[in-house]
C-alpha cells in the first residue's frame, strides 16, 4: 500500500500533517506522540525578529470551533535556529517553516536565510494571518500583493514554496492560479476564517485583539469547498486543512483535490490525532481496496 | 508527560458546587509534583473542543485526586459522571512550587477558595510545618482544611461574611502574621488573580520570597497554543511566558503584573 505523495521535489511518507501554529515547533509533541509517524512537521510562523503577540484572552471556545488571536508570537529567524532547529533537523521527516513578514522583502529575507539553513523541508509562506496588523493578510487578500511575495520568495530560495491562503476572498481560484503563476509548488487551503465573539454580560469582545481567526471542525465544509475550488483552477498540489478530526475528514479532503493534508486545531485536544488520521486512513484503503492514496486525490464525482 | 485514557474511581460532591473527583492513573501518579495540573478531556463533551485543566489535590497510590468547582460547561457535565466512566488526561503538567529543604524557610501557604487544592502536596512534602491562610467569601467555599490540619498544619480561615473563621480577606489575616516579623519564612499561594496581586504586594512590602500559582485561560496545556501567557519579567524588559509550561508557578517578582490586561 502507498501512503506517499510528492509536493514537487518533496517526498511525504504519507499525507498527514499539522498545520502551522497549532504544533509549536514539534518538540512539544515529543513526549505524548513519535513525530517520525507524520508526514511532516509544520511549524509555527517565523518573521526576521522576535515578536512578542497580543494581549490576553487570545483564545475562546465556540460550539465545535476556536476562535484565536495569538498574533504571531515566536522567536524570530535566529532564535528558531538557536532553540528549535537542533531538535527538528534530527527527525527523519520533513520539516515544514512556516514564515511571514510585514514587507515583499522581508518575507524574502526570511526565505533566504531559512534556504541557507540547509536540511529545511519546505517553506510555507502564511498570506494570511488575520490577527497581526501589518502584514499577514493583506497579502493574501491582494492578488498583486500576492503574486509579488511569492515570486520574491521564489527568488531567494530553491526550497519547495507553499503559499497558505486565506479563506476571505470572494473567489479562491485567482489567488491560487497567482500563486502558482509566480512560482509556487503548492497551496495550502485554508487558514483561519476571521470571527467575532461577544461577552453578553460586559458587552465586551471575548477576545483582547476584538477578532481572531476561527478554526475547528465548525470551519470544515467551508474548506472542502475551497479546496474543490482552487482544485480545478490549479495544476500544483493542495494540503488541506480545516476542522480535521477523524480519518473520514482527511479523506473528504482528499476526494476534493488536496494531495496532502494538515491536522490543526485537533493537537490542541487530542495531540494523537494526526497519527489516528494516518490509521483510520490505511483503514479505510484496505477495506476499499486500495493500494494508492493517490487515487483518492480529486475523486469526487 | 503522559497522555493516558483513565476510569473515575469515584466524583463526588465536596460542598455547595464543589467536587472531589479521584482518577485512578498508575502512570501519571508517580511524577507529580507539587503545583502541577493535570489537563482533561472529558469525552462526553462533544462540541466544547478544549481540555480543562485541574491542579492536582492528593495522590495515593495509583490514584490522584482534584478538587473543581462545577462553573461551566465542562466540569458541569463532569460532576455529573459517575465512577467507572472514562476520562482521558494528559499530566503531570507545569512547573509547579520550590518544595522547601530541611531546615530552610517556614512555608505560609495562602489560597483562596479552591486554590487550596493545589497547595496540598506542597504541605504533605514540606519537611518544615507551616501556616496556611486559607479565604473565600462564605463558609462552603473553605474546603479541605481537615486534611491540612491532619498534616499538622495550622490552618486560618477567613470568609468575606464572616460564616466561618475570621471576618474579612485572606490577605488581612496574612497581613497581619507578617506583622510578627518571625525570621526566615517563604509565601506559597494560589487563588484568584486579585488575591495573587496583593500577596506579591505584601511579598514585596516584608521582603520576603513569593512563590504564585497563576489562573490563566488555558487551551492546549502543553506549551503550543499560546493562550494562557503572562508578562514575565526579562533582562531588557518582558515578555509572555506560558502558565502551562513556565508555570503555573512562578516568582511574584518576576510577573510584570502592570503589563498584563
Amino acid at each position: 500500500m502507498n501512503l506517499s505523495v510528492k509536493i514537487n521535489s518533496l517526498t511525504l511518507q504519507n499525507p498527514v500533517t499539522v498545520a502551522s501554529g497549532t504544533f509549536g515547533y514539534g518538540a512539544e509533541y515529543a513526549p505524548l506522540i513519535d513525530l517520525n509517524q507524520l508526514g511532516a512537521v509544520v511549524v509555527k510562523g517565523i518573521r526576521l525578529q522576535p515578536v512578542r503577540g497580543n494581549r490576553t484572552p487570545r483564545t475562546f471556545e465556540v460550539t465545535s470551533g476556536l476562535i484565536n488571536a495569538i498574533g504571531l508570537q515566536g522567536p524570530g529567524v535566529d532564535g528558531f535556529i538557536r532553540k528549535y532547529w537542533p531538535f527538528l533537523k534530527e527527525l527523519k521527516v520533513p520539516t515544514i517553516i512556516n514564515i511571514w513578514g510585514t514587507t515583499v522583502e522581508e518575507y524574502a529575507e526570511v526565505a533566504r536565510r531559512f534556504d541557507a539553513l540547509g536540511g529545511v523541508g519546505a517553506l510555507e509562506l502564511n498570506v494570511s494571518c488575520p490577527n497581526i496588523k501589518e502584514g499577514g493578510a493583506q497579502f493574501g487578500t491582494d492578488v498583486k500583493l500576492l503574486s509579488q511575495v511569492v515570486a520574491a520568495c521564489r527568488k531567494a530560495t530553491q526550497l519547495p514554496l507553499i503559499t497558505k491562503l486565506s479563506p476571505n476572498v470572494v473567489s479562491i481560484a485567482p489567488y491560487a492560479q497567482a500563486a502558482e503563476a509566480a512560482g509556487s509548488d503548492a497551496l495550502s487551503i485554508m487558514n483561519s476564517f476571521p470571527a467575532m465573539a461577544i461577552d453578553i454580560e460586559t458587552r465586551r469582545p471575548r477576545l483582547a485583539n476584538v477578532t481572531g481567526g476561527l478554526t475547528g471542525p465548525c470551519i470544515k465544509p467551508i474548506a472542502i469547498k475551497l479546496v474543490w475550488e482552487a482544485a480545478k483552477a490549479v495544476k500544483i498540489p493542495i494540503i488541506g486543512m480545516g476542522g480535521i478530526q477523524n480519518a473520514a475528514d482527511a479523506i473528504e479532503f482528499l476526494l476534493a483535490g488536496a494531495t496532502a493534508v494538515a491536522v490543526g486545531t485537533a493537537n490542541f485536544y487530542e495531540p494523537q490525532t494526526a497519527l489516528q488520521v494516518i490509521a483510520g486512513l490505511r483503514q479505510f484503503m484496505q477495506q476499499q481496496r486500495l493500494l494508492d492514496v493517490r487515487d483518492l486525490i480529486g475523486q469526487c464525482r | 508527560m503522559v497522555e493516558q485514557t483513565v476510569q473515575i474511581v469515584s466524583n463526588q460532591r465536596d460542598t455547595d458546587l464543589y467536587f472531589r473527583l479521584v482518577v485512578r492513573v498508575p502512570q501519571i501518579a508517580p511524577l507529580v509534583q507539587p503545583g502541577q495540573f493535570v489537563h482533561v478531556r472529558i469525552l462526553p463533551l462533544k462540541h466544547a473542543l478544549l481540555r480543562r485543566p485541574f491542579s492536582i489535590f492528593q495522590v495515593s497510590g495509583d490514584t490522584l485526586s482534584v478538587l473543581y468547582k462545577s462553573v461551566g460547561q465542562g466540569t458541569e457535565v463532569l460532576s455529573q459522571m459517575p465512577s467507572g466512566d472514562e476520562l482521558n488526561l494528559i499530566g503531570p503538567l507545569g512547573h509547579g512550587f520550590t518544595v522547601p529543604t530541611p531546615g530552610g524557610e517556614t512555608p505560609l501557604l495562602v489560597a483562596g477558595g479552591y486554590g487550596m487544592a493545589a497547595l496540598y502536596l506542597l504541605a504533605q512534602r514540606s519537611p518544615q510545618k507551616g501556616i496556611v491562610f486559607v479565604g473565600g467569601r462564605r463558609r462552603v467555599d473553605i474546603l479541605c482544611e481537615e486534611e491540612f490540619r491532619a498534616l499538622g498544619w495550622e490552618v486560618r480561615a477567613t470568609t468575606e461574611d464572616g460564616s466561618h473563621g475570621e471576618k474579612g480577606l485572606v490577605t488581612h489575616a496574612l497581613q497581619a502574621e507578617l506583622g510578627r516579623r518571625a525570621p526566615r519564612r517563604k509565601l506559597f499561594a494560589c487563588g484568584p488573580t486579585p488575591m495573587l496581586k496583593a500577596v506579591g504586594q505584601l511579598a514585596s512590602e516584608f521582603n520576603l520570597p513569593a512563590e504564585l500559582s497563576l489562573d490563566e485561560h488555558m487551551g492546549c496545556g502543553i506549551g503550543v497554543c499560546l493562550t494562557c501567557v503572562v508578562p514575565i519579567k526579562t533582562d531588557d524588559g518582558w515578555e509572555y511566558h506560558r502558565t502551562c509550561t513556565e508555570g503555573p508557578v512562578f516568582d511574584s517578582r518576576q510577573v510584570a503584573w502592570e503589563e498584563a490586561k
